[in-house]
């Protein structure tokens, strides 16, 4: 069923009797062209993009609960382009641009909203480190606003401008950046993909790869053996646990990011705004909960729950930046499980196993990237080539000095 | 998390600093043919495991030694904690 303003009218009508499910619930057959692990937002846009763009017909999407349960319903819903490095801007300038069109593409509300996200400077050296950054990321096609102190406090009244320590001096806005709605990014690729004949194969998890003459030949999995002539991995934050299964190490370690909502609020905060003093970002939902987060714990973990320290670290960020947050109370407090990679930078490339495709290490910039993450993993399993945009994504970059080290601080994946 | 210093019992986590797998004191010998590789994989591969991982801890808000705890990554469970000398010092290390 097509979804517009026509329907809603009819089927309020016809009291909302004729909704029917959006994606089917099948029984994995014996054999796919492509099999997909993982029912992500990454994994669930691969297969939408691999049936509608590059035509591809028998395709599996398997995932061990439900889909859209893991980091694409645990992150905190900002959508930019503001990457300093040439491998990382032109590929998340294509995201963004995907992101302009994906409701249209997937006839689905992900109430993408670009409202802005505005990286506050605080000393002339970060200053020009921002319009060195700004100067990229137009030269890559994306859009960049050097604001100054003035018109940052005629737009953000509230913030803290005059600390002694951390005044605020100015940012650097992007315009189009902004929020989508994660869940439903992730039922709207999930949909399209069913939509186009795609099995999503949910409650169903991988157990082992079976691997013959260096050759995979499809996952073992808890409802049986689904064969398999590509097999596509898309897990981040459990990349190392799948990918053992083949026997391969990863230049990736498994880290824990908290975020927090506050209690409903009026609406106070018209963009998304990071502080560039501490470890602090925020946005509001469209609910009106304060929706923010900080730093990683910093120590390898797959709990999906941190520890108080660096609750404390980001709420002091918080109350630095915008001293009118200590009056809101704190709704709720989550982790996700991060693939920290070892230059900041994820990977979508072929493995040293024939047939079996890696897409991970998506550090914390994972839901930004899930459009041009799936396009570019849906390219290279179709055509087994890299995606122009995605061609610095190598999986032995490490080994050839090839690093994409936005943040300049090694081989270190805590400090990414 | 506490972590319970052999030295000086137990510490509150945020004392340290955590650096990664405990794997990072075996490196390797820089003189041998296999030099490159071998470094390629101390430097940049990890096992990543979910569940019992020996990593190194820092205690730089304390007496500044470094430490070998043993932490179960699903459920941050600590369950050994040594002195990161004396794991070295087993493994055949500073002779």
């Amino acid at each position: 069923m097509r979804y517009s303003g026509f329907q809603v009218i009819k089927q309020a009508l016809t009291g909302h009797k004729g909704w029917k499910p959006v994606w089917r619930d099948p029984a994995p057959k014996s054999h796919y062209d492509i099999v997909i692990i993982g029912g992500g937002g990454h994994g669930l846009a691969t297969a939408h993009y691999l049936a509608k763009v590059y035509g591809q017909r028998r395709v599996a999407v398997v995932e061990k609960g439900w889909i859209g349960g893991g980091n694409v319903g645990r992150n905190t819903t900002i959508i930019r382009s503001n990457y300093l490095l040439d491998g990382n801007e032109h590929f998340y300038e294509f995201s963004l641009k995907l992101w302009e069109g994906l409701e249209r593409d997937l006839n689905y509300n992900a109430m993408i909203s670009q409202r802005g996200v505005l990286n506050l400077y605080h000393s002339d050296g970060q200053r020009d480190a921002y319009i060195r950054r700004g100067n990229a990321m137009i030269l890559n096609g994306a859009d960049a606003e050097l604001l100054d102190a003035d018109q940052v406090r005629k737009e953000h009244p509230y913030l803290n401008f005059d600390d002694a320590r951390f005044p605020i001096k100015g940012g650097l806005a992007q315009r189009r950046g902004g929020t989508a709605r994660h869940d439903a990014v992730a039922w709207g690729f999930a949909r399209s993909a069913d939509s186009h004949g795609v099995d999503i194969i949910q409650n169903c998890e991988v157990t082992g790869l079976r691997i013959e003459n260096g050759k995979c030949l499809g996952v073992e999995t808890s409802k049986g053996f689904i064969g398999a002539d590509k097999v596509g991995c898309a897990v981040a934050g459990s990349s190392g646990r799948v990918m053992g299964m083949a026997g391969l190490r990863l230049p990736i370690e498994s880290h824990v990011l908290q975020a927090f909502v506050s209690e409903g609020l009026k609406p106070v905060l018209p963009s998304v705004i990071t502080y560039g003093a501490g470890h602090f970002y925020v946005s509001q939902s469209d609910k009106g909960g304060l929706v923010f987060g900080g730093d990683l714990d910093g120590y390898n973990s797959y709990a999906q729950r941190g520890n108080l320290p660096v609750v404390e670290d980001v709420c002091e960020g918080g109350m630095s930046l915008m001293p009118i947050i200590g009056r809101a109370r704190l709704l709720r407090m989550w982790g996700g499980v991060m693939d920290m990679s070892m230059d900041g930078s994820p990977i979508i490339d072929r493995t040293p196993v024939d047939g079996l495709y890696f897409n991970g290490g998506w550090c914390y910039g994972g839901f930004k990237a899930t459009p041009a993450s799936g396009h570019c993993f849906a390219h290279l399993l179709a055509r087994d080539a890299p995606h122009p945009v995605a061609t610095a994504y190598r999986l032995d970059r490490f080994r050839t000095g090839r690093m994409i080290d936005e943040k300049g601080v090694g081989n270190q994946p805590n400090l990414h | 998390m506490i972590i319970d210093h052999p030295m000086l019992g137990p510490r509150d986590a945020s004392e340290f600093t955590y650096l990664g797998d405990a794997s990072l004191i075996d490196r390797p010998d820089w003189q041998a043919d296999d030099a490159a590789e071998a470094f390629y994989e101390y430097g940049y591969l990890r096992d990543n495991p979910a569940g019992e991982h020996q990593e190194l801890w820092y205690h730089e808000a304390g007496d500044r030694s470094w430490l070998v705890v043993t932490r179960n990554t699903l459920t941050h469970e600590i369950s050994k904690v040594e002195l990161a000398r004396d794991v070295a010092r087993a493994r055949g290390r500073s002779k």
